[in-house]
């Protein structure tokens, strides 16, 4: 017998969605000089929530010299402590508008209400207040006694977390002292342009954050624009080795937080209820779409039937569907692109010869939505094993020993995160020792928080965001 | 300086006839004996081969007296110090700080040992006078106790455990992030080698170093160092030649992790940080007016490492 819930969908009433939205340059929403328009969808119901502007050469430069002016004018010579304060009033502000915030989140990015609730928002106010208190404690940071910001940052962030990777990148570099303009994602803009509200609220000076809109090509005229001194890039690495190449010779700084493709690895000795709530949320929190994603679970051979029984019994409990209802766990795949490329890598998983595995879930008519899947008799030849499929799509691959699992989960040119299940605490520190990953999870997986530096070994990236390290990318000495 | 070393006497006088003679090698200038000259070569994986190319090229002094042929490496001694560099990785970044401040010490001591040797090499080859080059020598062996130190310091300073805000224990260490491909400073053949080296292997990373193209010679005399002082083979290696030649194989490599483009020309630099983007490769660019005497501060420590962040549930 099924027990169902009722539906508790969360009400959009507490969010008014503009129909068309401008540019945020200089502390004023200001028409687009050379852009052209796009929309902007619900990835749930592909309704069209508002449209905004793919910014043009000319919006970028404007922004830049705006974020230069406030640099040279007011935002590097006031006081640590008075930025500090600035900084606080905006975490106070996105926490008491975090409704209005979350419900946004959702539906602009297609992730749950619950998640968008009680992570997104949340941190993105945490990092906020943790930054506040750096502003005027720079001299401690380790970098000399009296560091220097590097001026005007052009940032380009992603579509999975849009307003929690905005606050990672703008709340340590107007710590620091520099002036941002800041680019989101083309798909999920809006929480961004709801920031410039915030901005205007805590009576930001004018031009000390800038947000232009557009895709891909606005990113590239930001990262390349001559006066930008330094670039923060979170996204795929392939851009992220574009960018490396176009400041290569420059003067400008780049720290870039790119793909990973994480091992989740339990060992036989594993409490085997919690290394399944773990290996969930390695891969399905936020529908897959999590750089530090869990992708490969590696479990100890001798456990495997027995996991791999538990983990599809637990499956069948994920709720899929509406992500304004707040007892959903997956929500909907944040583009038709995506979509195609999850459905494209899983096509190829099937073809390589791995087993796929879904549980029966009613996924909605409208809207883009991939079922919770499960690869198993994965190779580490596999692209699956191999490339970073953004989605919520977990392989499985077994190992006999210790070092055979170092040796599968460092067999990649990533190393953004990983994870460890085991009850042995010497293990724990073996394996946390010998893996090759900025960020591991020992009996827990995806915790997030900023005071703790987070970023990738090898082609993950470079820098660190979060904690003292994370200052690093916007102070020199 | 103080009291003038017995080394200063012999070396200093015979450096300064030698200038004029035969500039390498002390002892030339006696009537009796025909001195043995030394072959300059690669350092390896712990081994002192020829260029497999088989080439030289001519070292001189700065007012173009002939000191010495030097081994000239072609990309295949550039590959064949990655490998070795990447194979000495695992046991020298898994051994302890404590070991390695010991292995960078006796470094320090074995380095002071030679210092005659040194300060003859740096003299000749900077056409710097004997006390200048002493000077030198002192500075070079200072900064290599300097890094010595911080073998078992690292950790403290740059680590930490970080308050989140959930019953987690949480930390931050650095670790050594693999081969780093030096490209040594052209102008300061001794002090400015030192000052890029160490620092990379202090830290458990391995070093393939591109040595002065003008002034390889102490570069050697140091590769000699290291070999007799109980570094592991691998873990540095000098290759000599020209910079324009070997450099983009380094910055090119896969298994190269990161790139010190200290002695990097400038007209260079943009090839270089765009071909080591391949794997992004963390890259410390050079800067024309770095004081290889003053302090250096951790910046090149901090290059090399990459912080791993280990998170653990807190509970009963």
């Amino acid at each position: 017998m099924r027990f169902d819930y009722s539906p508790a969908p969360e009400s959009t009433a507490v969010v008014d969605i503009a129909s068309s939205y401008s540019l945020f340059i200089d502390g004023a929403m200001v028409d687009s000089l050379d852009g052209s328009t796009f929309k902007t969808v619900n990835p749930a119901t592909e309704e069209v929530l508002s449209e905004v502007v793919d910014a043009g050469s000319a919006d970028v430069d404007r922004a830049v010299r705006a974020a230069r002016a406030a640099f040279e004018g007011t935002w590097s010579r006031m006081p640590g402590r008075e930025r500090g304060k600035y900084l606080f009033r905006i975490a106070r502000i996105l926490q008491e508008r975090a409704r209005e915030f979350a419900v946004l989140e959702s539906l602009d990015n297609g992730k749950p209400i619950r998640e968008a609730r009680d992570t997104d928002i949340p941190l993105a106010a945490a990092h906020f207040f943790y930054h506040a208190g750096w502003a005027d404690k720079l001299s401690y940071a380790g970098l000399g006694e009296a560091p220097k910001p590097y001026g005007v940052v052009g940032q380009v962030i992603p579509w999975n977390f849009p307003l929690m990777m905005l606050s990672w990148k703008i709340a340590p570099a107007l710590a620091a002292g520099n002036t941002v303009v800041l680019k989101p994602a083309e798909t999920t803009p809006l929480t961004a342009l709801l920031f410039a509200e915030v901005c205007q609220q805590a009576e930001l000076p004018h031009g000390v954050v800038n947000i232009v809109t557009g895709a891909g090509e606005t990113g590239r005229m930001l990262v390349e624009h001559p006066d930008v001194d330094k670039v923060a890039f979170t996204g795929s690495t392939e851009v992220g080795k574009a960018i490396a190449r176009s400041v290569a010779g420059t003067r400008k700084r780049a720290t870039l937080e790119l793909g990973g493709k994480a091992a989740n690895v339990v060992f036989d000795d594993a409490p085997i209820d919690q290394a399944v709530e773990g290996i969930v949320n390695g891969i399905f929190f936020n529908q897959g779409h999590v750089c530090c994603a869990g992708s490969r679970l590696l479990v100890q051979e001798s456990v495997a039937d027995e996991l791999l029984a538990s983990l599809k019994r637990r499956l069948l409990t994920l709720r899929v569907g509406d992500p304004m209802d707040k007892n959903t766990d997956v929500g909907a795949i944040n583009s038709a692109a995506q979509l195609a490329r999850i459905r494209e890598l899983s096509d190829i998983g099937e073809a390589e010869g791995a087993e796929r595995w879904s549980p029966p879930c009613d996924l909605p008519d409208r809207g883009f939505w991939f079922p919770p899947t499960v690869f198993t008799g994965v190779s580490p030849a596999h692209r699956i094993a191999r490339e970073e499929v953004f989605g919520p799509v977990l392989s499985v691959l077994t190992f006999r020993t210790p070092g055979e699992a170092v040796e599968k989960a460092n067999n990649t040119p990533y190393g953004l995160s990983a994870g460890v299940w085991t009850e042995k605490g010497s293990r724990i520190l073996w394996m946390a020792d010998k893996l090759k990953a900025g960020v591991v999870w020992a009996n827990t997986f995806n915790r997030f928080d900023p005071t703790s530096p987070f970023g990738g070994y090898k082609e993950s990236g470079w820098g660190r965001e979060g904690g003292r390290h994370g200052l690093e990318g916007y102070l020199h000495g | 300086m103080g009291e003038p070393r017995p080394s200063d006497e012999t070396t200093a006088d015979h450096s300064r006839d030698a200038l004029t003679t035969d500039p390498v090698h002390q002892g030339a200038h006696t009537e009796h004996r025909l001195a043995v000259r030394k072959t300059y070569k690669l350092y390896v994986g712990g081994a002192f081969p020829r260029s497999e190319s088989g080439r030289s090229y001519e070292v001189t002094t700065p007012d173009g007296h002939f000191l010495a042929n030097a081994a000239q490496a072609s990309r295949k001694d550039a590959r064949d110090a990655v490998v070795a560099a990447h194979a000495a990785v695992a046991k020298w970044s898994g051994a302890t700080a404590y070991n390695r401040g010991q292995v960078l010490y006796r470094v320090a001591e074995v380095l002071e040992g030679r210092r005659a040797q040194f300060e003859h090499e740096v003299s000749v080859s900077e056409g710097i006078d004997a006390h200048a080059a002493a000077r030198v020598v002192d500075a070079a062996v200072d900064r290599w106790v300097w890094y010595a130190g911080w073998a078992d310091k690292l950790a403290q300073v740059l680590g930490g455990v970080n308050p989140v805000a959930g019953p987690y224990f949480d930390f931050s260490v650095p670790e050594p992030s693999g081969v780093v491909a030096v490209v040594a400073p052209q102008r300061s053949s001794l002090l400015g080698l030192v000052s890029v080296v160490a620092p990379v292997i202090v830290t458990g990373c391995t070093a393939v170093v591109l040595a002065s193209e003008e002034r390889p010679l102490p570069a050697v005399t140091l590769g000699e160092v290291l070999a007799t002082s109980d570094v592991p083979g691998g873990v540095v290696n000098v290759l000599t030649g020209r910079t324009a030649e070997v450099a983009p194989w380094l910055a090119s490599h896969m298994d190269v992790a990161a790139l010190d483009l200290a002695g990097a020309a400038p007209e260079a630099v943009a090839d270089l940080e765009r071909a080591a983007a391949d794997n992004l490769k963390r890259v410390r660019r050079p800067d024309a007016h770095e004081d290889f005497a003053a302090e250096p501060g951790l910046s090149r420590l901090r290059a090399w490492v990459e912080t791993k962040t280990v998170w653990h549930p807190i509970g009963v």
